[in-house]
């Protein structure tokens, strides 16, 4: 034999697949439930995506193409790091851009532009049990679940209101799937909750520390949790992206000086970049010296 | 064919892309409910045991899994077959099995007589593979539920007349239950146990 002898397809080996798969056929049949699995090392820290990394092993497949998304960016570390691994040890395709995915794997946000039936996204996710900083317990919240009882929540952000007035949640704000379970959506941005409603894609969730899986089907009801009198909301920005002119979209601030100088940008590298292409222009774009109407200062 | 030729072939040629293929088209039929999905890779596993049916024990069946086989599977060279290539025990206990499997025309036991999980952990359940005259064709069922836009219609040929009564008591134990892989041929159609299925009212 000539070849060097390689990892298995995906790095995992074949019974540690078939465990994942057997949870997240699992999490799909119980959407917005934990599933505990039996979450392997990998070779990079926890912390750093090993749950959803075991997940989308589990799932890929020669024919996939993969895009990895770190707050959006397909460019920061963790992003290429991720995507340069299943280069390696998978020799999948890989793209940065939304529409061109099969499996996108996500370290908290969804791509602006709507997904479609037959993606599916992966998510990275830090602490799985939404409960977890209300109680510490492992037997407490999974009696809480078995019994719906999400009391404990509700004046979670009631207590949120009384002190600020508002519901202070940004981030990991809580769902409830489907009228039953009460989910992480990990630590998204609040502003990408409605997304996740009824969204076209298959929505898998891995959390390797805490060793679980959990799932959101298609066509699947995700609410976010609310008052009557304090309807949920999600950010808005006064400004659109200084680069692509995008509104509605999930802005980054960027500090630009010390001297109080900053920028607002889409968080969503691909759907800015695929905006400026379209001849779409923020206020602080550089364009080519040709285009521009006044020389540059 | 002798009887040992029946135990050791019939597995996937290809076992690493085909279990994976075979897993993606079981997620997706799970994810989408009511849609029926062609298996890619097939196995051959000695009769009655149907050939999708095969490719399903093939792809999820591990010695983390007891299997338990319907007597006329667990009668015939299929007890072997699965233990020789997925390292599953056969187990006659419907409610220590992971996953249970049931050929063609054979009598589908009630639900409720295998594992349910429990509501702290409803995913402790069995996954029932249930060979079926066919996909299409039947007595039309609406279906709805996570997966499902607005509803589908589903109509399988050779399901128990009791079907839609087992059906609606696993349903109400919601978490709780188990989940449904109808094969027939290459093909499978699964029904994750928060579909809700109803008879057609025209």
């Amino acid at each position: 034999m000539n070849d060097l002898a390689t990892y298995n397809f995906a790095y995992l080996d074949e019974q540690t697949k078939r465990m994942i798969r057997r949870a997240i056929l699992k999490a799909i049949a119980i959407p917005g439930y934990q599933v505990p699995f039996a979450s392997r090392e990998m070779p990079m820290p926890y912390g750093w995506g090993t749950g959803g990394v075991q997940v989308t092993a589990s799932i890929l497949g020669p024919n996939d193409v993969l895009k990895v998304i770190d707050q959006g960016a397909d460019d920061t570390t963790n992003a290429v790091s991720i995507r340069a691994f299943f280069q390696k040890v998978a020799n999948v395709a890989v793209t940065t851009k939304t529409k061109e995915a099969t499996i996108i794997q996500t370290r908290h946000r969804i791509p602006e532009e709507p997904l479609r039936d037959g993606q599916t996204l992966v998510y990275q996710v830090p602490i799985p049990e939404p409960l977890r900083f209300l109680e510490p317990r492992e037997t407490e919240t999974r009696k809480m679940h078995a019994l719906e009882e999400y009391g404990l929540m509700h004046v979670k952000l009631y207590e949120d209101i009384a002190r600020n007035g508002h519901i202070a949640t940004t981030y990991a704000y809580p769902v409830k799937v489907e009228g039953r379970y009460v989910m992480d959506p990990s630590p998204t941005p609040k502003f990408d909750n409605p997304k996740m409603h009824m969204s076209e894609a298959l929505q898998l969730f891995g959390a390797g520390r805490e060793k679980r899986i959990y799932a959101v089907p298609p066509h699947t009801e995700v609410v976010s949790l609310d008052f009557e009198d304090h309807p949920f909301e999600i950010q808005k920005f006064d400004k659109p992206c200084a680069l692509c002119g995008a509104a509605n979209v999930y802005l980054d601030e960027v500090v630009l000086d010390d001297k109080g100088g900053r920028m607002f940008v889409c968080s969503d590298t691909d759907h800015c970049e695929g905006r400026q292409a379209h001849g779409h222009a923020g206020p602080m774009l550089a364009r080519p010296r040709h285009q521009c109407k006044e020389p540059a200062e | 064919m002798s009887s040992h030729s029946q135990i050791y072939a019939g597995a996937f040629a290809d076992p690493v892309f085909a279990a994976q293929s075979v897993f993606r088209t079981l997620m997706d039929s799970f994810a989408r409910p009511g849609t029926i999905g062609r298996l890619s890779a097939s196995a051959s596993p000695p009769s009655p045991l149907g050939n999708a049916s095969g490719a399903v024990a093939l792809t999820l069946c591990d010695h983390d899994t007891p299997v338990w086989l319907s007597p006329a599977l667990s009668k015939s060279a299929v007890r072997q077959w699965i233990a020789f290539h997925t390292g599953a025990c056969v187990t006659e206990v419907k409610d220590e099995a992971r996953f249970a499997f049931v050929e063609k025309g054979a009598a589908v036991p009630s639900f409720d007589q295998f594992a349910l999980g429990t509501q702290e952990y409803p995913d402790r359940s069995t996954t029932l593979v249930v060979e079926v005259e066919a996909l299409t064709g039947g007595e039309p069922l609406v279906a709805g539920g996570p997966g499902i836009k607005a509803e589908i219609v589903v109509a399988p040929i050779g399901l128990p007349d009791v079907f839609l009564d087992f059906w609606t008591a696993n349903r109400a134990i919601f978490p709780r239950g188990i989940d449904l892989v109808l094969t027939a041929g290459d093909a499978v159609l699964c029904l994750p146990r928060t579909t809700k299925l109803s008879i057609e009212r025209e």
